[in-house]
């Protein structure tokens, strides 16, 4: 999967998530978080759903984590998005708890492993910037 | 314990419509030869039917039918009805209408799944809910968007996900996981409904293409076309029920986790592991009491997870359990899925292994289970779970 051919994304944000697939433009991901308890909240809601809090904002992270598990993926299910591909969990290093979906990219299909060290990059679809993972350390291409 | 209020139902009717791949007949066609024969198979007529319940109703995936169209096609006369896909998964439609008649509102509701899937194409761009769990082919603001724009539009992405943290995990193989898929297909063999009945070993399975790895083709179920219905009824009824009527000794309807395929706290279960768990805490039956399980199949790994969740091994121990197939065998401790399963049999989301558990309950399945006398059956995957505990007479 490289910038040559990006598949369709068909990104369909919601208004709580709209930051979310923008916020590559500047090359930063940013994940929801409460004003006052701490916690970081993913997929974006309407309220922090641990102290209910309404003081909640998008705020940038690291862009690194850990791979939890994927898939290499085989068969289309999309046309245009043609197999085969890498759909990943990846856990946050600010909280676990917070599970990306998304592809890896930058490495071979085979060498993605659970626990493997991964940062962000983003790919422009329209008007989003579509957060992907890659190892650490991978060079720019 | 306050006996539960399901147990004042019963199953005293069920049948299924034709089945098959292709059948390019409507839903509601389909629907309606299942429930004229579930009537009659309960001893009654459609005059007293006064209950309808149906999952998903308007708007759901894989096809099918709604409530009302039953509703209309044969003039029912009904105190209640109700529809939805927002309930314990697909067995929803039979808790709701249990707790119908537990409550006095019907006194035999007619409950039915139908699926046109194999001629109905919903997994079409743009065709709506389609993919199994119910996730959009090109689209959805809700929780799917986070998963769509990485091209896994299926529950088999999200599901190899958690078969692959859970080989990760506790060392479950593919080898393992493919003696459910054998299993299956080894008792679909004597199901004259059932899609495929060819033999499969697990060299066949090993050896069968990749869909999302480590799922493979023989690790999907079937999209076919055919209508499940069952009659619950009020246990005054069971004397009266000629097939025999089936106790509804325990229901599991509980989602105590995010409601999430991919946010769930643990990768290696899933919703079902809270529901199965509710499902025991309703009942003085034991999990060594069951004779006959029925685990949903749309994915073996899902059956895996339902193992697990129900009791019959250890947390991570369904792998080891499950290998060789010996303790899943009909002649095994957990004869399970005996009548094929999804993999093999079709997927009738559910529905099918209700239906197979109410033969076993009866002594009429076709691979029977002798003395069998307790049935458990856990239907969907991810935060979409439900399950039930089925006795031979009112329980």
């Amino acid at each position: 999967m490289s910038a040559g051919d990006a598949p369709p994304r068909f990104v369909l944000a919601s208004a709580e998530s709209e930051f979310y697939w923008r916020s590559g433009a500047d090359g930063l991901l940013r994940i929801q978080r409460c004003g006052d308890c701490g916690r970081w909240i993913h997929p974006p809601g309407p309220v922090c759903p641990f102290c209910h809090s309404r003081r909640i904002g998008p705020e940038p992270v690291s862009g690194t984590g850990t791979v939890a598990s994927f898939t290499i993926n085989r068969k289309e299910w999309i046309p245009g998005f043609a197999p085969p591909y890498v759909f990943a969990f990846v856990e946050l290093d600010e909280d676990p708890s917070v599970r990306i979906g998304t592809n890896i990219v930058g490495c071979a299909m085979e060498d993605v492993e659970i626990g493997m060290r991964v940062e962000v990059l983003f790919e422009e679809s329209g008007k989003w910037h579509v957060p992907l993972f890659q190892p650490v350390g991978t060079e720019d291409s | 314990m306050t006996e539960p209020s399901e147990r004042r139902a019963v199953i005293s009717g069920v049948a299924q419509s034709d089945i098959g791949r292709r059948l390019y007949r409507s839903g509601i066609d389909l629907t309606v030869e299942a429930a004229l024969r579930a009537i009659d198979d309960a001893g009654l007529t459609a005059a007293d039917i006064d209950g309808v319940s149906t999952y998903p109703g308007f708007g759901g995936s894989f096809g099918g039918a709604m409530g009302a169209e039953l509703h209309e096609a044969l003039r029912l006369s009904l105190n209640w009805r109700n529809a939805g896909v927002e309930t314990s998964g697909p067995l929803g439609a039979v808790h709701n209408a249990v707790l119908a008649v537990a409550a006095g509102l019907a006194r035999h509701v007619l409950v039915f799944r139908t699926v046109t899937e194999g001629s109905g194409g919903p997994l079409r761009p743009g065709g709506g809910r389609g993919g199994g769990g119910g996730g959009g082919a090109t689209g959805s603001a809700g929780p799917f968007q986070f998963m769509i724009p990485y091209g896994a539009a299926s529950a088999a992405c999200w599901v190899a996900c958690y078969a692959r943290r859970h080989m990760h995990d506790y060392g479950t193989t593919r080898t393992q996981l493919g003696a459910i898929a054998v299993n299956g297909r080894a008792n679909a063999a004597s199901n004259p409904k059932a899609i495929y009945t060819d033999p499969m070993t697990i060299d066949d399975y090993l050896a069968v293409r990749m869909i999302s790895d480590p799922l493979c083709l023989y690790d999907c179920d079937v999209p076919c076309d055919g209508s499940t219905a069952v009659v619950v009824s009020h246990r005054d009824h069971a004397p009266d029920a000629p097939a025999g009527a089936v106790g509804i000794n325990a229901m599991g309807t509980a989602i105590r986790g995010r409601p999430s395929w991919d946010q769930f706290d643990d990768l290696t279960s899933m919703m079902m592991r809270h529901t199965a768990a509710a499902m025991w805490e309703r009942t003085e039956l034991i999990v060594d009491d069951v004779d006959s399980a029925q685990l949903y199949d749309g994915f073996s790994w899902l059956t895996m997870a339902w193992i697990e969740a129900m009791g019959f091994c250890g947390k991570g121990e369904s792998g080891a359990f499950v290998e060789g197939g010996a303790n899943i065998a009909p002649d095994g401790p957990v004869p399970l899925n005996t009548s094929g399963g999804q993999l093999s049999a079709g997927r009738l989301h559910g529905f099918g292994h209700l239906h197979e558990a109410v033969m076993q309950l009866r002594g009429t399945a076709d691979i029977q289970v002798p003395d069998c006398e307790v049935a458990a059956v856990g239907a969907g995957g991810g935060p979409e779970t439900g399950c039930l505990l089925l006795t031979r007479g009112p329980s």
